[in-house]
């Protein structure tokens, strides 16, 4: 296994991670692998017995992977959410907003880059499961939250 | 108008610190030119055949005096001294230096501006009526829908790398002016027979090489659901818009493939879990927003008249304003169209000297056409003529909105890197014949739009007249296309035949006009006309 950056302070999973359609066979494997044209709602009936999804970026481009992690959260999903492939310091923020929470690179993150990219916005628009109040709701009275 | 506060400021401060950052990496060669190009192309930064291109965002075309005046700077200080507005509501500086990049950005971020997401596979700048907030004909302002779009599009973490680029119009009207069925997303605010206010959804329109229509989807979302409702459409696309070829990678693709029912079945789906998921703005955001865009404070006694004495002032104040839902005022189409000149281009002087004039007679605001004019929304009657002797001392009182001299035209061959013709020399003769053989009036209406490539950035395929520039064994030829329409009788037109040369094309232009002046009847535009009479009297004159 490579560097991973994990945001999580549980065990991370040990066993390899499996398709989405031989986890759907039969496998009791807790560690599955999304590429980008899998539907990830195909999980979601599976998601107490899952404790990893590693969801894969061949190319950094190819932007499917951020809407299979909302749909995983949104669903309620709480193990471990991991990009991989073409991960880069400049997308890590919005994965992040999106539900990531470890990131295995494919090429080494700079730390000071990847701190920068985490603190560059001091409040968001959109509201997302990160939790993060959105600019909206602190304009009429919120308090910040995330 | 909208104004900034101190959480839209730090989001755009923030993002030109980022882009200076991104700048240096890739300077420190920690960022490949692969991986820098989305970055720079989501700051609106370009390269074209001979320079990097910034394209501005002005949302939904409105400006104010102070913003137009800093528009003007930068053309002086970081271009040669001239800007080209364009089909998308906004500015672009041909001639930039990729080491002043940061440095403008940072000036436009000091006058609440910005390029953010004008280019990349992202939701760009969102367009609008170009006559909002002053037409008399609008059920409301749709830019406080467009500012709430604006807001949700920018940074979006789940939007910012989709199969292909996104557009949204919103119009708050049935007179069409924003070509609102052509684009990916188009909105229009309307009221139903309860009076609430809501929005009908037209998705998967487009032009480029395979234009489209867009069909209703869904005729009345309420405004408090407006974003999980885009953010359902944008949620099916990004899952399912096809990633396998950029030419096949628009939403209105995807539609087509889907059909409009299967692809409306799921965006309801995905809604239906949106709306539990809570992500709708609270409706007093909405209120807030709403409030920047309240009536200015119109003189209720002005005047109904105008001016009399002067011919030619009559005849640009008949061509070149609009009615406005204020007794009294009018909003008044500034062309960048001279006779011959390059269409939307405007010189750092005029930009300032517009800015100036906006402040003055305009209650310190100006917009951008998508037909790349500028218009002083809310002119007193009583200063119109005098607004009119200003303009013409500057060379800015062409008057020729939306006749055939009102060319939109891309920057073509000439700028850009994807072109196969040029476009505007083009423009520059038609507008030349045209106006040498005074045809100009007689014809009326006459939507004249000119594309050098393919993806259509002229608009051609929804011109009365479209022209579209294409290689023919290294020889730039042209195809003419009749019948096209943006407003809400939305067409696409159909080509003629076989293409024409760079001279050719003027004639042929001039023959299809020449048979709408020969066969109208009483009332009729050139675009009603070939409805009426159909492709063949035209095939006949141009090829006969």
């Amino acid at each position: 296994m490579g560097d991973i950056l994990r945001f999580r302070d549980d065990q991370s999973v040990d066993q390899p991670s499996v398709t989405v359609d031989s986890f759907l066979d039969q496998s009791n494997s807790p560690a599955v692998r999304i590429e980008p044209g899998d539907d990830a709602r195909d999980l979601l009936p599976h998601l107490e017995r899952i404790r990893l999804v590693v969801v894969n970026f061949p190319s950094f481009g190819d932007g499917r992977g951020y809407s299979s992690a909302r749909v995983l959260r949104e669903a309620g999903f709480s193990g471990e959410l991991r990009a991989v492939g073409d991960v880069l310091v400049d997308q890590i923020g919005y994965l992040r907003r999106c539900g990531f929470d470890s990131f295995e690179p494919n090429q080494p993150l700079d730390p000071d880059d990847v701190e920068n990219a985490l603190n560059r916005w001091p409040d968001v628009y959109q509201p997302t499961t990160d939790g993060r109040t959105p600019i909206w709701n602190l304009r009429h009275g919120e308090t910040k939250n995330g | 108008m909208y104004q900034y506060d101190h959480y839209d400021q730090a989001m755009v401060d923030a993002r030109v610190e980022e882009f200076r950052d991104q700048c240096k990496r890739r300077i420190e060669g920690k960022l490949t030119e692969d991986q820098f190009k989305p970055l720079r192309l989501m700051n609106g930064l370009y390269l074209q055949l001979h320079a990097y291109m910034l394209r501005v965002a002005i949302p939904y075309g409105t400006l104010s005096g102070r913003q137009m005046s800093a528009l003007g700077d930068i053309a002086d200080k970081f271009d040669r001294k001239y800007g080209h507005f364009t089909t998308r509501q906004n500015i672009q500086y041909n001639w930039i230096k990729l080491e002043d990049a940061g440095d403008i950005l940072a000036a436009l971020a000091k006058v609440e501006m910005h390029a953010i997401q004008t280019s990349g596979n992202c939701i760009r700048n969102v367009s609008s009526d170009h006559f909002a907030g002053a037409a008399a004909d609008e059920v409301v302002d749709p830019r406080p829908y467009a500012e709430l779009l604006r807001q949700w599009s920018s940074f979006h973490p789940e939007f910012s790398y989709l199969p292909r680029k996104f557009k949204f119009a919103v119009i708050a009207s049935e007179t069409d002016r924003a070509a609102m069925r052509l684009h990916d997303i188009g909105i229009n605010i309307v009221r139903n027979d309860a009076g609430d206010l809501g929005a009908a959804f037209y998705v998967g329109g487009g032009m480029g090489r395979t234009p489209m229509v867009a069909p209703l989807i869904r005729d009345f979302v309420p405004l408090d659901q407006l974003i999980t409702y885009a953010e359902s459409c944008l949620r099916v696309y990004n899952r399912y818009g096809r990633r396998d070829n950029k030419y096949k990678a628009r939403i209105k693709i995807l539609v087509h493939e889907l059909g409009a029912a299967e692809y409306t079945r799921q965006v309801e789906a995905e809604f239906a879990h949106l709306l539990e998921q809570g992500i709708e703005p609270p409706i007093a955001e909405l209120e807030r927003i709403r409030t920047y865009f309240s009536s200015p404070a119109f003189d209720l006694d002005a005047s109904d008249t105008i001016e009399q004495s002067d011919p030619d002032f009559l005849t640009w104040a008949e061509r070149n304003t609009h009615p406005h839902k204020q007794p009294g005022y009018v909003s008044a189409v500034i062309s960048l169209k001279p006779v011959g000149g390059i269409p939307g281009d405007a010189t750092a002087d005029q930009i300032r000297l517009m800015a100036t004039l906006g402040e003055t007679y305009s209650f310190d605001e100006l917009r951008v056409t998508h037909t790349q004019n500028i218009v002083m929304p809310h002119v007193r009657k009583s200063d119109l003529y005098t607004l009119w002797q200003k303009l013409d001392a500057a060379g800015l009182a062409t008057a020729n909105f939306d006749q055939i001299g009102d060319i939109i035209a891309c920057p073509g061959l000439d700028y850009c890197s994807l072109a196969n013709a040029r476009s505007i020399p083009v423009a520059q003769r038609i507008s030349e014949r045209f106006a040498a053989n005074g045809k100009g009036d007689a014809l009326g209406e006459l939507k004249l739009k000119i594309s050098g490539c393919i993806n259509a950035c002229g608009h051609h395929h929804a011109g009365h007249m479209g022209i579209l520039g294409v290689d023919k064994k290294g020889v730039e030829n042209y195809q003419l296309s009749i019948g096209g329409s943006e407003a809400e009788d939305t067409s696409l037109g159909k080509i003629t035949g076989p293409g024409f040369s760079e001279e050719g094309i003027v004639d042929a232009v001039e023959n299809a006009a020449d048979v709408y002046l020969a066969q109208r009847q009483d009332g009729e535009r050139f675009l009603d006309t070939y409805r009426r009479i159909g492709m063949k009297p035209f095939k006949e004159a141009l090829y006969g």
